[in-house]
Order: C-alpha cells, then structure tokens, then sequence
C-alpha cells in the first residue's frame, strides 16, 4: 500500500513504513492500541475488534488497516474507548469468565484490557453457556469457557508449529473452538507443552497443568503495571 | 465429483452439497475418507459441514424439510404449516423438520424446501400429499411435479425486462467497438452494483482488468438471501440469457477466462435449466472458446452451490465459501477486485447488474440514462410481498415514489414498508413520497409491505432472529451483540422491557453499525432503530411502566423452589403476584 510516512494518533505523530499497519506502527513507537487478537507474530484477523480507531469518521480495526500517510486517528477518545469497554463485556457475558476463581487471574490479557479499558461489570446479560473443559492432556487442560475466539492457538499451531491441532466450527453465536484429534480431545492430539500454541493465549483457556497459582496474586504480570506497559501476554511468556 | 474433490479442495463445499441432497445427510465414512484424501482432518471438514444450515451429518435422515421462517411466511401461515408437518411427521426418526431463512418464495409461500426442491403455496391439501409421500418413502424426485410449480409473478416491466436481449448482440458490440469503448460506455451509463451496495460497476471492472494477473474470475452473485428479495430468482428463471451474456461482456473486458455462478442453495430448484442455458450459450458460441469466432476470447461458466448462509451473499465471504471454507468475509484491503477468488483480480457482481451492463453495450449508455435520476441511471426491479393484492416482480425507473409503488401493488392501510430486506430501512406512512434510489432509499430489490393489522415488534422480532442466526460470529459486535439484540427485541415484544432496554438497543445497535467487520453487523440493527425512532407511541405502548423489569420472569423462576418446599401461598410469591395461584 501506502509507502513510507506518518500518521497522527491521538494528536501525536507516529511514522511508518512500508507495509505496516496502523497497529504495527503504533507498537513500534510505543503508542499502545487496545487488542486481544492481534499479535504482532501472525497474520492479523481483526476479529476482537477492540483495537477499533476512528478515521476519517469511521471504525477500523488498527491491526488490520494499513497505514496511509497523513490519516488523523483517534484513538483514547470517549467514544472509542466506551465502544472497547461494550465489546469488551459482550465478550465477558458470551464466555464463563469468574475471575476471582481463575488461575490465570492477575496475567490475563483478557482482564488487563478490560481495567486498561475502565471496564468496572460485564453490563450485559449473562449468556452461561454450558461449555466443556478438556483435562484429557497431561501437561495442559483446556478451559472452553475462557475462549474468546481470538484464533491465536489456531494460527500458532498452523503456522507455526506445522500441527493444526485447533480448528473453529459452526457459525454465530454457537461458533466454538475444537481439537483436531480423533475423539475432539486435547489428550489425543499432538499437541506439546511447547508448542507455539501453548503461549499464545489472552485468557486462561489454555492453561499449564503442572503448577498452579505458583506467583501469588499482587504479584502477577498485570498486578503492579497496566497492559499499555506490560505488553501481551504472549511476549512475557 | 469425488474424484474432482479430491484433486482440487477447493471443491470440498460442493462435494458435501451434492452428497447432502443425494442422501439427505453427509455419512460419516464420507467424512474419514475426505480427510484421508485432502489436507483437511475430519474436524475440519466437520467445521464446515457446521458452518452451513443446510448441511449435517445425521445419518438416519432421508427426508429435510424446511420450512421458510421469513416474516412474510408467517403472515402467509407457516406456523400451521409447521403444526400439521410436526403433528404428522415429527415422531419419524428420518424427517428432519426446520425452519430456514426466507428462501425467495415471499410471493407464494407459505413455502418449503424438501431435500433442496422448492414446494410455494403450501395448504392442507398440499400438505398431506407431501405427509403421504414421506410416510410411503418415496424418492422427491419422483413426487408430482405439480407440487414444485412456481411463478414468475412478472406485474411490471421496464427497461430490462419489457424487450428480451437478442441473443449475441451486446457481444458482437463488445467485439465492434473494442473493449476500451465498451468499458467507457458502462462508465458512460453510470450503471451502479444492484445487489444493494451500489458500487459503481465500470470502476470495479476497471479495476480488475488493470490489475496484473495470470487469471482473473468473473463471478456472478446469485445468493439472493436478503429476506423478502426475489427478483434475482425470476430474472434466472425467464432472463439467465442476458445474464450470461454480461458476465461473458464483463470477462471480455477484464481478460476474465473463468466464470462462476454462485447460486443459493434455496435456488437448486434453477439449477438444472440454469445450466441447459450455459450449454446452449456454448453451442451458440457465445461461450466456450474462441467466442463469435474471436481468436483468445476464450470464456466458460460453471454453478457453483451454496449451501444455506445468508452471509454468503458478502463478496469476499462468498469468495471463502467458493473456495470450499466457512464463508467468512474476509479483511480489505486486497479487495476481490485485486485478489479475490484463489487470490486473482476477480469481478463479483449481481445478476441484475450483468444483465443491466449486457444491454447497456448493446443499446447505449443514453438508452440507459433514459431512466432514473441524475444519481441513480436506469431502473431497478423489486420483489414485492406482505400485505398487498399483486406481490411479485416490478421494474420501476429509479426516482419512483414509495407511494407510487404501494398503489401498483394494490396495498391498502399500509402501515408501513420494509425496503432492502432485513437489513434494510421500516418506512414509516409519512415517509412514502421518498423514493427508491441509490440517493433516497436504497434497495437491493426487497419491498416487504405491512398494513395495519400486523404488529411491527413481531417484525422486527423476526429479523433480529434471523440476523442471529446467520451471522458468521467471525467479530465480537455481530456474533453477540445479534443475540443481545435478539433477546431485547423479544423482552419488548413479550411487554417486559423498559426505556432503559430501548436505551440498550440504541447503545449494541450503534456499537454493531460502527465496529462491525462486514455489512451484516453493520445492517442488522437498522430496522430495530428505525422501529424506536419512526414508530415511538407503538413502542411506547408496549413497555413496562417500571423503572427496571428482569429479563426473566421472577415469578416463575421461584417455582422449582415451591415444588420442593410444596407450598403455593403467597409467601413464595413476588409481591405484585398475590393472592391468585393455581
């Protein structure tokens, strides 16, 4: 697209090169743009939509949307950031997320973005889906309440780890992440504790068996500095 | 097929659709052996079988039927229909009885599709002998080809439709003046997309032929699903010629060497004519090689199925889907017309656009601009249905009046009218001297009419069940907020809600139209706004007048607790509730 050039976010100019997107850019200075299915590693999606940004009057995805020269972006406005907050409880209230009783409490993408985000309730009605939990693995137990269908462990494992252990099915509200394996289970897939797709997720969906709640909490990733500081979960793994 | 589908996987959809209609169900071997063959595993090729409504793997079913659940249905009976196929068929472990999104029959439903073939105009005595045939097994291709007539309903004809193209005549255009001039003159035309998002059509073109390829797509998008649109059903049934001919028009002038028609799942029944049409296109060499005895104009066309997904009829989730994947829109930039189908430059157009672009090049672009608006050239056809004596298939130059189109149809007490489908905008009485255009309102050709008899909440009711269940779910604002939306319409339907949800409605609504990835979560909150701002006294009428009511019904939600405890006073009662238990 667009060659070299800069942009402002917020008011602030931020340049660019070739290629990148607003979202690559933007990390590369150092401007933190909200967002849980992006990282920087795989080809983006845009499916979150909580790095959403407003240009030109209109929403985009800033993971998604190449950079152009002289584009004025907003993106800590009022109005974006209460959008984040929406969607970010709509994804709250579609999963079983109790955080109180999560072992990934304290590192959780998922929730440092929503405090970065000054999300204080889930708002919405609760959907409580009855989901599944997947102990069949014996280093890694997979929480299918927590998935908030970012695709990361999809891309992970396809792109990276060459074993396509997760894939998504069915459509809507009902669409779900599943496991390549014979009977659907974690246990019978090839799947590895170091697989790529293992640290790679913004919730506590997939999760680490082998120890639980080693770091107390107040001492967690996300416990003394917020997200905009720390960075994704999958940088500090 | 399965020897096609197992060299080339981008035919996986099109295999499961044919062995789905074949058998009634995808068998589970069908599913190992697949995944032994291609480079999907079973889970895979399960998730698309999932992703598609008419698709399943339940091996005892012979018989699907399914029946169209759009709201014109309901006015037309369906529920009765329904009633009786579930008091005579439901305990059969073979029938799989559903309802489906509209499948174009809004002129003569109450309609169904059994095992893919279209059935309109259901009553008892249809019913029956439909009942009778299921009992007795009988194979639906050999069922009376009575049950599976269907009409045209062809009220009015315009510019398109009132003089049949002559067959060759827009081509050998084409070849006399060059395809330089001839992509002028549709630009000249000022002819803009037809399905609904108005995208000027020489520029698409212009676009894909500038882009360097070794293969560009012409594809013709036949996945008619906005609920209560019709047209495209009609102009494949009686005009599939010219339609054929500007896709051939349109590859001529990109360099386009293959062409496909995706056509609706809804629309096998237009399959088999659809496809005598393209052979005789060959043997009259308007298709095939060397077309009109031009060297290297080389161009074929093939039918592509779909199999149940309104999304579908989104040009890049339609393109996923062509592929053979879960038809997902995909990111843009690269637009289909830069990297589309198997990431070549490929042209997406409606049916009525390539017919509309075959006579252009073959009577002028002044012909064309004859009619409609200084914005808006030309004419556009509608399918009209609900409440009105002559629902069917009307060409009106652009600029036409709604008020003008509710006499032609003989629409009495019009309360109002749903224009563009479900996506589209409820226009209220005293908006009916707008018009239809691309500047005023805007329609892909849907026309739902409601008199005063129908209570509109039950309308929009119906539309945010559907936009729940056909969203992809790819992006958080679609995939949930539908289903918010959906339970807060019901709330307000069902005389539960408050300001505060119409507060609530207005707040996913926005958040949908603005961060949505595609048009359908952009869209499927118009018609509920519409109905909070243009029909407020009649929303009004229908709250609660609490400051706050539960979603759910408190009362009985404490009734396990009184079975358990076996008491039914007034104590185990909310308070409002006194005194007046069974």
């Amino acid at each position: 697209m667009s060659k070299k050039g800069t942009f402002k976010l917020d008011g602030k100019t931020v340049a660019f090169n070739e290629g990148d997107t607003i979202m690559d850019a933007a990390l590369r200075a150092g401007e933190y743009i909200p967002h849980l299915c992006h990282n920087p590693e795989f080809t983006p999606r845009g499916s979150c939509r909580v790095c959403i940004v407003k240009a030109n009057g209109r929403q985009f995805s800033a993971c998604t949307m190449p950079a152009s020269d002289g584009l004025e972006i907003e993106n800590n406005s009022d109005e974006i950031m209460a959008q984040r907050r929406s969607l970010l409880q709509m994804l709250f209230v579609e999963g079983n997320h109790v955080c109180p009783g999560c072992e990934k409490s304290g590192a959780c993408q998922l929730q440092a973005v929503a405090y970065y985000c000054d999300m204080l309730s889930p708002h919405f009605k609760h959907f409580f889906p009855r989901r599944e939990l997947d102990a069949s693995h014996p280093d890694y137990v997979i929480d299918f309440n927590r998935c908030i269908l970012c695709e990361l462990c999809v891309r992970a494992s396809r792109d990276v780890d060459a074993k396509n252990v997760f894939s998504i099915s069915d459509r809507g509200i009902k669409r779900h992440l599943v496991i390549n394996s014979p009977t659907g289970k974690l246990g019978d897939s090839d799947f590895d504790k170091n697989d790529k797709a293992a640290h790679v997720c913004p919730t506590g969906a997939i999760l680490n068996r082998e120890h639980g709640f080693n770091q107390p909490i107040g001492e967690r990733l996300y416990d003394k500095q917020p997200v905009s500081i720390v960075g994704d979960v999958a940088e500090n793994e | 097929m399965y020897d096609s589908v197992t060299s080339d996987p981008l035919l996986l959809l099109q295999y499961l659709q044919s062995q789905q209609l074949a058998n009634g169900h995808i068998s589970s071997e069908d599913v190992s052996t697949l995944a032994e063959k291609l480079p999907l595993s079973e889970t895979e090729i399960r998730g698309v079988i999932s992703f598609y409504s008419f698709l399943h793997c339940n091996e005892k079913i012979k018989y699907n039927l399914l029946v169209s659940d759009n709201i014109t249905d309901r006015m037309q009976g369906n529920a009765e229909i329904l009633q009786s196929l579930n008091s005579e068929l439901g305990e059969l472990d073979y029938v799989n009885l559903q309802t489906t999104s509209c499948i174009g029959m809004c002129d003569q439903g109450p309609a169904l599709l059994c095992n893919g073939m279209t059935i309109p105009r259901l009553d008892q005595q249809k019913l029956s002998g439909i009942c009778e045939l299921v009992k007795m097994k009988k194979a639906v291709q050999d069922w009376p080809a009575r049950l599976f007539e269907i009409e045209d309903n062809i009220r009015k004809k315009g510019l398109l439709l009132s003089e049949p193209l002559l067959p060759g005549t827009s081509l050998q255009a084409f070849l006399d003046n060059g395809a330089d001039t001839s992509l002028d003159e549709i630009e000249a035309s000022g002819l803009l997309g037809r399905g609904g998002a108005g995208f000027n059509t020489a520029s698409k073109w212009r676009l894909c032929k500038q882009t360097q390829a070794e293969q560009r797509y012409v594809i013709c998008n036949a996945d008619e699903g906005e609920p209560g649109t019709f047209k495209d059903r009609v102009l494949l049934n009686s005009y599939a010629e010219a339609m054929l001919e500007g896709m051939t028009l349109c590859a001529g002038i990109t360099g386009a060497s293959r062409g496909y028609i995706y056509l609706r799942g809804e629309y096998q029944f237009l399959k088999t004519k659809l496809q005598q049409k393209i052979d005789q296109q060959r043997e009259q060499n308007l298709l095939g090689k060397n077309i009109l005895g031009q060297p290297d104009f080389d161009f074929d066309i093939e039918i592509h199925m779909g199999a149940g997904a309104y999304i579908c009829g989104e040009e890049s989730a339609l393109i996923d889907s062509l592929e053979g994947k879960h038809g997902i829109p995909r990111k843009r930039p690269p637009f289909p017309v830069t990297s589309g189908y198997r990431n070549q430059p490929t042209v997406v157009n409606n049916v009525e656009t390539f017919i509309a672009a075959a006579h252009i090049i073959a009577n002028g672009a002044h012909w064309f601009q004859q009619q409609g608006t200084a914005q808006s050239a030309g004419t556009k056809v509608i399918s009209i249905s609900g409440d009105c004596d002559l629902p069917g298939i009307y060409e009106y130059p652009f600029g036409t009046s709604i008020r003008q189109i509710l006499s032609d149809c003989r629409a009495a007490d019009t309360q109002a009218v749903q224009i563009a489908g479900a996506a589209g905008h409820l226009v209220a009485a005293k908006d009916f001297d707008h018009n239809i255009s691309f500047e005023d309102f805007s329609t892909g050709g849907s026309f739902m009419v409601f008199d005063h008899s129908r209570n509109l909440i039950e309308v929009i009711r119906n539309f945010t069940d559907f936009f729940r269940h056909e969203s992809c779910g790819f992006c958080t604002p679609c995939r949930i907020g539908t289903s918010l939306q959906h339970d807060l319409v019901c709330k307000l339907d069902d005389g539960h809600a408050t300001h505060y949800d119409l507060h609530e409605l207005k707040i996913i609504g926005g958040l949908m139209r603005s961060a949505s990835h595609c048009g359908l979560g952009a869209t499927a909150s118009s018609a509920v706004i519409d109905l909070l701002e243009q029909f407020p006294q009649l929303v009004e009428h229908q709250l609660t007048h609490t400051d706050y009511e539960p979603a759910f019904d408190l009362d009985a939600a404490l009734q396990q607790a009184r079975d358990i405890t076996h008491r039914n006073d007034d104590g185990p009662h909310v308070e409002n509730q006194p005194g007046e238990h069974p």
